[in-house]
């Protein structure tokens, strides 16, 4: 043997794009039948830029590498009890929120990009895909993984995967996805890769590992480091299949504008849950929601726009909405989680007066005009022993699936209520961006599974509120209800006896 | 084209026709300037139900934890269905006055007093 080495980049070649071959026996509309039927153009294949230089070989030693840095951190954490140290026990409803809303959607991206690396025609872009569907199943087990800990211990986590598929506002993240996945493959690239991890992924990921950072959660901030170089080739490899459409055909940009105006707007929906978690859940607050977005979107993506501009790409359709709401939107969904939290896995509470201030200094132009003499009232309620839980189940969002709690652009005191009448029934949307997505496609969301509707049609366990929530795996008094007065709440207050002192323990509790 | 599909004509599964509710009928209400209720209640509701009914049981039964609703007097609400100015009928079905699937019931009760946002 006297064969020459490789260079870096002739073994990169061979390594992924030298893996395919030409295909003999079955015509390419047979092997990549999804290819096609989007309506998008592509000419040359081999004009695709592989946006990061990896072969599966370092691949494995670079994840390797951090798996180990990782799991010794995960020991470590339970090794010291690492629960205590955080800032304070409601600090882990916002990672209830994260193990039931996110890591099953890692999952899901998982499964699609597997998808995606069997579909799509590009072998630069299947290898790409390939390697994106290992992390995406990477990240799913190591929060399973580093959560699992604290599920010891604390309440709501215990069946995150069948909650994801049944509770309400669990259906906000997974018909987000199943939109997504159910899409075709440009499309979930535009959706996934570039709508949502490159352009809003700063908001999904500050705001959780930042989050608990600042609370003292050392194993979660672990897992967002070992991640973290995982997304910026994923955020990457948006921005280069879409700019790769692009460029190969002007037919293409219509389409990519529509999805971009899309999924744009549904992902905007789905982090009001998470801006509703910085702005409310975490006790030690990195930033408030407004000033995330300013800067993670209007400030980034105003720069990211500008740039497309060139190809006729503009600003995402209802990005001035966005900006509009942008002082309501947490405190209408910490509403909604209030009102219902007798049928949610996790817990709600009084907003304390400190943190009424914090809001007030965050929120000048709406919070204490609205928001605080409605917390105030509140307060007042469960102080006479009738903590106030909405009895009736909310009307929901036909498309982003959340209930019809956001109001009028201008007008937060009346809620935007719009309708689109198809094949004789009326379908209720909470927003002109949502309203658009059903339009165009209403043969889509017409099968939306909506949780509310489904009780009413008899296929959640039953006709009462136990039956649901038996059915949901949700325990009741336990899992749900106000943090007052909880088993969370009691346990956490008798650890801290000993350590920090009775003065600094919470121990409000509040009639169910 | 009233999806994208890879399926010519491809039609999905209507998840939510009228027959699938046991002969109720998804209605949604409203009480207008009370978003303490962080948005509409969606209701199954025959349609041979009387709007009294609806009025003085259900949406009473719903509002009622508000310590504001003593003093309303839904007599003199005003109503709108499904984006029109409604003058119910106390003792006629709702069926029977425009009150079909998914039709959205609005009321103001406070028209000019709106301190709860």
């Amino acid at each position: 043997m006297n064969a020459k080495k490789l260079t870096l980049k002739q073994k990169y070649i061979q390594s992924t794009r030298g893996l395919d071959w030409e295909y003999s026996y079955h015509s390419k509309e047979e092997i990549f039948p999804y290819a096609e039927y989007e309506g998008i153009k592509i000419h040359d294949w081999d004009a695709w830029e592989d946006p990061f230089k990896l072969t599966m070989d370092s691949y494995w030693r670079f994840q390797a590498e951090k798996e180990r840095k990782l799991y010794a951190v995960i020991d470590s954490v339970a090794q010291n009890s690492g629960q205590l140290g955080v800032t304070d026990a409601r600090y882990f409803n916002a990672v209830k929120l994260f193990i039931q809303g996110v890591t099953p959607l890692e999952y899901q991206a998982h499964r699609h990009f597997a998808h995606l690396a069997r579909h799509l025609p590009g072998a630069g872009l299947r290898v790409a895909a390939q390697m994106q569907s290992i992390d995406e199943l990477r990240h799913a087990q190591t929060q399973i993984h580093t959560i699992s800990h604290y599920n010891k211990f604390f309440d709501g986590m215990h069946d995150f995967a069948h909650m994801h598929d049944r509770l309400w506002y669990l259906s906000v993240p997974k018909s987000f996805f199943d939109d997504a996945t159910s899409a075709g493959p440009f499309e979930f690239m535009t959706a996934i890769s570039f709508a949502f991890e490159y352009v809003l992924t700063n908001l999904l990921f500050v705001p959780f590992m930042s989050g608990a950072a600042f609370n003292g959660d050392l194993a979660t901030v672990t897992f967002g480091f070992s991640a973290q170089s995982d997304e910026s080739r994923h955020m990457t490899l948006g921005l280069e299949a879409v700019r790769f459409m692009l460029e190969q055909d002007e037919a293409n940009v219509p389409i990519v504008q529509r999805w971009l105006d899309k999924w744009f707007w549904r992902g905007y929906r789905l982090l009001s849950l998470v801006g509703m978690m910085m702005d409310y859940m975490l006790p030690k607050k990195i930033m408030s929601w407004a000033e995330a977005w300013e800067m993670y979107y209007e400030e980034a993506g105003g720069a990211l726009f500008a740039d497309l501009a060139r190809y006729g790409i503009r600003e995402p359709k209802y990005a001035g909405v966005a900006k509009a709401e942008k002082d309501h939107l947490t405190h209408q969904v910490w509403t909604v989680f209030y009102n219902y939290t007798h049928a949610a896995a996790l817990h709600t509470w009084d907003i304390d007066d400190q943190h009424m201030d914090w809001l007030s200094e965050k929120y000048p132009n709406s919070f204490d005009r609205i928001y605080r003499p409605r917390y105030l009232a509140w307060r007042k309620q469960a102080a006479e022993g009738k903590r106030f839980y909405n009895n009736g189940l909310p009307q929901l969002c036909q498309v982003c699936q959340i209930p019809m709690a956001f109001t009028e652009p201008g007008d937060p005191s009346t809620v935007s209520f719009r309708v689109s009448e198809y094949a004789g029934d009326k379908f209720h949307t909470c927003s002109d961006g949502c309203k658009d997505i059903f339009d165009y496609e209403p043969e889509k969301y017409v099968q939306a599974w909506l949780p509310v509707h489904q009780i009413f049609q008899g296929n959640c366990g039953g006709a009462t509120i136990p039956e649901v929530l038996d059915w949901y795996h949700l325990k009741e008094g336990v899992d749900n209800l106000d943090y007052a007065g909880s088993p969370e709440q009691a346990m956490w207050n008798n650890w801290m006896v000993g350590r920090r002192g009775s003065d600094n323990l919470d121990t409000k509790t509040a009639a169910k | 084209m009233a999806v994208t599909s890879i399926q010519p004509n491809y039609s999905g599964p209507f998840r939510d026709r009228v027959e699938n509710f046991h002969g109720n009928q998804l209605v949604y209400v409203h009480w207008e300037g009370h978003l303490n209720f962080c948005s509409a209640i969606a209701l199954a509701l025959p349609p041979e139900m009387p709007f009294r009914t609806l009025a003085e049981e259900v949406i009473a039964g719903l509002y009622g934890s508000d310590p504001q609703w003593a003093s309303v007097d839904l007599s003199r609400a005003r109503w709108m269905l499904d984006g029109v100015d409604w003058n119910p009928v106390p003792e006629r079905p709702i069926g029977e006055q425009q009150v079909g699937h998914k039709s959205l019931i609005r009321f103001w009760t406070d028209p000019v007093e709106n301190t709860r946002g």
